[in-house]
């Protein structure tokens, strides 16, 4: 459903991305783990389409079309969604206004008709509630004054509204407590474990992938993908380090 | 003296914004004259104007003079959507405990030229007033806001603020913001901020990562932006439609 081929990217000239190649099929969740600095954010915002990100060679399909062609309204109304590391607050604007049209836009750039207000705010109780977010918190600005947890919360339900094919989500487990992960967690395995529907998941650690379990997991290591296994290749990262397992293979 | 003579010019600090080519041609009448206003002690006179004239028209100006009697408010929202020049002046004075509202935007193109001018007299005590005025601009135009403030000796216990925001959609236009304040009384708050800045890079992009086309997302930005202007006012059908004709006003913006 994704296939990403030889993937050169540059940030400020600097090459980040290496030559990755890496493929994603439908009904499958996708690990990406790797030290600082391997360039697993990148990845995940040359997909988005971030500015300053220059992609230099390669190309990369997304349900068929080729994604470097589309801009970036254009990729998520084709179903691509992009769970940020660092969720942006837009002050002035509520949670409900802003998704409400992004759902409408990407509705009308689909040929479907739009949501009316009562249908959209039905649709977003629903989310919210199987992450457990007051539905007041929707009515506030987007993510003002919102805490790292509740942001990374905030972020599932936008997913569950927008009802994505394909999610790739930048360390959605970083700043979560216990509780705040478990519940993010079993919201991206109702979200969008299905066998139409894919995910790229990267995080550091073990703990997410206790709750969304993968069914690869790729180790991203100076712009390329060097290494892809199981899911116990996550545990063999998490007992012996990125340096171990990354010496063992130079070996 | 001939008439031409009792025009100002950009060399008088109150008009160093204005435009020169209006200034030249205009008429003395047109420029010289005030409105008036008696807004009686203990009660409320609001008005809200969209200043929207068609790029054909040559320019206009709107000055005011509001005189607010004991524990009266006075509240002003006014949008300058249109013109060449459009200038709109309030000089308000306020007894004991008075209030004075604005809420201003400017919003335009082109090479348009578009200012707010207040000047606010806090003569008595425990008179307040509040000015929050955001400029959208781009092109070559330009949003001026020049807001004088006196407190007078005795007016001990004012409350005067002023908060200016620009926005610049592309190089090229221009947001100006001056502040003057004139304070001879000791015991008073007198508070002013201004700032101009762009568009927000992070937010367009993860507003085009939900889906928002660039133009939405301008739209929805500059509608926040504005919408500070509109906080008091509280007749919100009047300011659904204010906010609406400002935002009509984005639509030329092909950014």
């Amino acid at each position: 459903m994704l296939t990403i081929n030889n993937l050169h990217a540059e940030v400020d000239g600097k090459a980040i991305l290496k030559g990755l190649n890496l493929e994603v099929q439908a009904g499958e969740v996708h690990a990406i783990m790797g030290p600082n600095g391997a360039g697993k954010s990148t990845l995940a915002h040359v997909l988005g389409g971030k500015p300053g990100y220059d992609v230099t060679a390669g190309s990369v399909t997304f349900r068929g079309a080729q994604l470097f062609d589309l801009d970036p309204h254009e990729r998520a109304a084709t179903g691509l969604f992009l769970g940020f590391q660092y969720p942006v607050e837009i002050p002035g604007v509520s949670n409900v206004q802003f998704l409400r049209e992004a759902l409408n836009a990407q509705r009308k750039y689909r040929g479907e008709e739009p949501l009316s207000g009562g249908e959209f705010l039905k649709l977003a109780k629903e989310k919210a509630g199987l992450l457990k977010m007051d539905m007041e918190m929707l009515k506030r600005q987007v993510n003002v004054g919102f805490s790292g947890g509740e942001k990374k919360r905030a972020e599932m339900v936008q997913m569950g509204i927008l009802d994505p094919a394909f999610a790739v989500l930048d360390e959605t487990d970083s700043g979560l407590d216990i509780d705040a992960l478990r519940v993010v967690g079993e919201g991206i395995n109702s979200i969008m474990r299905a066998p139409d529907k894919g995910v790229l998941l990267i995080t550091h650690y073990q703990r997410l992938l206790d709750v969304v379990k993968p069914d690869r997991v790729s180790v991203l290591a100076d712009g390329r993908i060097v290494e892809t296994g199981g899911p116990e290749l996550a545990l063999r990262l998490e007992s012996e380090g990125y340096d171990a397992i990354m010496a063992e293979m130079s070996a | 003296m001939s008439d031409t003579a009792t025009l100002p010019t950009r060399r008088d600090e109150a008009w160093r914004y204005a435009d020169a080519d209006y200034l030249a041609k205009a008429k003395p009448e047109a420029i010289n004259h005030w409105r008036t206003l008696e807004v009686p002690a203990g009660e409320t006179r609001r008005e809200c104007t969209v200043h929207g004239a068609g790029p054909q028209s040559p320019g206009m100006v709107d000055r005011l003079r509001v005189h607010v009697g004991r524990g009266g408010r006075f509240e002003a929202f006014k949008v300058i959507t249109g013109g060449k020049y459009a200038r709109v002046e309030l000089d308000v004075t306020l007894e004991e405990g008075a209030h004075f509202e604005f809420g201003g935007v400017t919003i335009g193109g082109s090479d348009k030229v578009q200012e707010f001018v207040t000047l606010t007299r806090h003569d008595h005590p425990n008179a307040t007033s509040n000015q929050t005025v955001r400029a959208v601009h781009w092109g070559q135009s330009t949003g001026s806001f020049l807001g004088e403030i006196k407190v007078a000796r005795h007016a001990q216990k004012t409350d005067a603020a002023q908060d200016f925001k620009g926005l610049l959609l592309e190089a090229g236009a221009s947001a100006n913001a001056v502040p003057q304040l004139e304070i001879f009384a000791d015991d008073v708050k007198c508070a002013h901020g201004a700032t101009v800045g762009q568009l927000d890079e992070a937010a367009r992009y993860y507003m085009a990562a939900r889906g928002l086309s660039p133009d939405a997302a301008k739209r929805l930005l500059v509608q926040a932006f504005i919408g500070d202007a509109f906080v008091a006012l509280e007749d919100e059908a009047t300011r659904e439609r204010m906010l609406e004709d400002a935002l009509k006003a984005l639509e030329e913006a092909s950014l």
